[in-house]
């Protein structure tokens, strides 16, 4: 029978592999039957406790056992939502308004700092929950009411008017990027992932789900460590990691220093990248220090459940040149449409749409941001049919590849996130001493700008803005003006102000 | 030092850099930065980090940079 869960993938595997290690940090090493035993207690405690298809909400910080309590969520028949307290408070604050949930699994050493937040859940700590019984009777009769379009998880994406949107991804739609993405970067038994991607972005799907699937092992690497090249690679070797799946930046850290004259990573074969365009003479440096191993550009918005297209590099690439976003994996189809809604044709530009399973359920809560971009596809009049606009714009080049152009709007690429440069002015402008602002992006130096006017200084708005944004959606240069240029219609005129900076 | 001051109060005005002792250990800094201040101190300084000397000791205080810069310099 076809899998319908992701849990098979952990059931198959456990039984072959009991005491290899799953996941492992500096503090914690959990084998496949560790966390079977665990998130299993996870689950038959939510059930127990009533629990059944809603959010539950893991506040714990970046830990194999946060991977095996996500899984007890799923083992519960309930979709587990990550909250890192690294995240800026007011983002959880709006997170947990959207969610109102029922259920919280907690690190024993965040209680105090969750109670620092307004909600009307059930606290449950991670460390108690383990310790229960197994019921192995209330398992099973979930596992058989539950369909593979229930929900797995929600994360949230950076939205414009400042209130992030919850995706919701289903198992169906998990399960098949797995299986596209495990084929086409080869992943096997003997895959050693080194984790960069924190757990509350989908990006970590990369590692997880194959860990289980192959019985592989995924150690998650210090963040600390990605502000420190040798150490970083001294890490790759020592674990014998053999795969990365990795944000640009956290490459080029290591090749921008040449880090590869004093140390070279000894078994890695498999490197896939993304988010963000590789600057060639960073990416010739790796492709140089590691002629054998093979890279693959991955591209896709958290909207179609991980990454959609995939190039695997299989020629040079020159100063100036593009890698491209490539083809789509199997079983999902990227149309380019244009603004009359028609398809782009060759060479021409329009918005990258994607069809098929990969896409997710929508927006949680919020039918409306749902509505704008989970759209009847205007090629088909037949019957339903939805596609996902993603804003993004790209075109065929001369190979037959697909290239990412630009983002249709203010939504930027940078350190490997997507970010609206709209949420960052709607929080600045509800700080106190505002009276206006103006973010834009220097694509070139990839800075984040923000110009603004207020009675308040840089250093002060700085202060108040590391409480409201996540690090990498700081500014990277703040600057007070008298005044903000205007255009004749009275905006804001972003035109001049781009032209200003970029003659910087 | 005083140019090293600079080049850090730049990237995070509000922090009291004079008195800090854990830039890196304690995550005031972040990989982004390290990035930033390297390449603001061979622009300005005319002193090239090289990798093996990007490690937290070298970056937790601007006086253990400030010295590092300065060895640098004197090879």
């Amino acid at each position: 029978m076809k899998q319908k869960n992701v849990l098979e993938y952990l059931e198959k595997t456990v039984r072959r592999l009991p005491d290899k290690t799953a996941y492992a940090d500096e503090e914690t090493v959990l084998s496949f039957s560790q966390v079977y035993g665990q998130s299993r207690a996870v689950g038959s405690t939510l059930l127990e406790k009533g629990f059944y298809n809603e959010p539950v909400v893991v506040f714990m910080p970046k830990s194999p056992k946060t991977i095996a309590a996500f899984f007890g969520c799923v083992y519960g028949g309930c979709y587990y939502v990550p909250i890192d307290p690294e995240m800026p408070r007011s983002r959880i604050e709006l997170i947990f308004k959207n969610l109102d949930p029922r259920a919280i699994i907690c690190d024993s050493r965040l209680i105090d700092e969750l109670a620092t937040y307004e909600h009307n859940a059930e606290l449950m700590l991670y460390d108690e929950l383990i310790k229960n019984e197994i019921n192995e009777k209330a398992l099973a009769d979930v596992r058989d009411r539950q369909i593979d379009t229930d929900p797995i998880y929600i994360v949230f994406t950076s939205g414009s008017t400042g209130v992030p949107k919850g995706v919701v991804a289903c198992h169906r739609s998990v399960i098949d990027y797995i299986e596209q993405l495990s084929e086409v970067l080869g992943f096997s038994e003997q895959t050693v992932f080194a984790n960069q991607s924190p757990l509350y972005f989908d990006a970590c799907l990369k590692e997880l789900y194959p860990t289980i699937k192959f019985g592989a092992t995924a150690y998650l690497t210090p963040q600390n460590l990605f502000m420190f090249p040798v150490k970083l690679v001294e890490y790759l070797n020592e674990h014998k990691v053999n795969t990365i799946c990795w944000v640009v930046s956290a490459l080029t850290m290591i090749s921008a220093f040449n880090t590869f004259k004093t140390i070279k990573p000894q078994y890695l074969h498999t490197i896939a990248f993304g988010s963000e365009v590789f600057a060639i003479k960073q990416f010739n440096r790796w492709r140089e220090a590691l002629p054998d191993a093979t890279f693959t550009n991955l591209y896709g918005p958290t909207e179609t459940t991980g990454m959609c297209c995939y190039y695997r590099v299989d020629r040079e690439f020159e100063q100036g040149d593009v890698i491209p976003i490539g083809r789509p994996f199997q079983n999902r189809e990227v149309i380019l449409l244009t603004d009359e809604g028609k398809r782009a044709e060759q060479g021409e530009v329009g918005e990258i749409c994607i069809r098929g399973t990969a896409l997710t359920l929508g927006y949680y809560c919020n039918p409306q941001k749902t509505a704008e971009v989970f759209v009847q596809n205007p090629l088909n009049s037949r019957y339903p049919e939805l596609i996902y606009r993603t804003g993004d714009l790209g075109r065929l080049n001369e190979y037959g590849e697909l290239v990412f152009v630009s983002r249709k709007d203010f939504q930027i690429k940078h350190m490997g996130h997507r970010i609206e440069l709209g949420e960052i002015e709607v929080n600045v402008n509800t700080l106190p001493g505002i009276s206006m602002c103006c973010c834009l992006f220097d694509r070139q130096k990839d800075h984040i700008w923000l110009y603004y006017v207020g009675e308040i200084s840089e250093s002060e708005l700085t202060g108040e803005l590391k409480e409201k944004l996540p690090r990498y959606m700081l500014p990277n240069r703040i600057k007070k003006l008298d005044a903000l240029p205007f255009t004749a219609n009275g905006k804001i005129d972003r035109v001049s102000l781009q032209k200003r900076l970029e003659e910087k | 030092m005083e140019e090293i001051l600079e080049i850090l109060s730049e990237i995070h005005p509000d922090v009291d850099f004079e008195n800090e002792e854990g830039l890196a250990d304690r995550r005031i800094i972040d990989s982004l930065d390290i990035v930033t201040i390297v390449s603001e101190i061979a622009d300005r300084l005319d002193v090239v980090i090289p990798a093996e000397e990007i490690i937290p000791e070298n970056f937790n205080s601007v006086k253990a940079l400030s010295e590092l810069v300065r060895r640098l310099d004197e090879e």
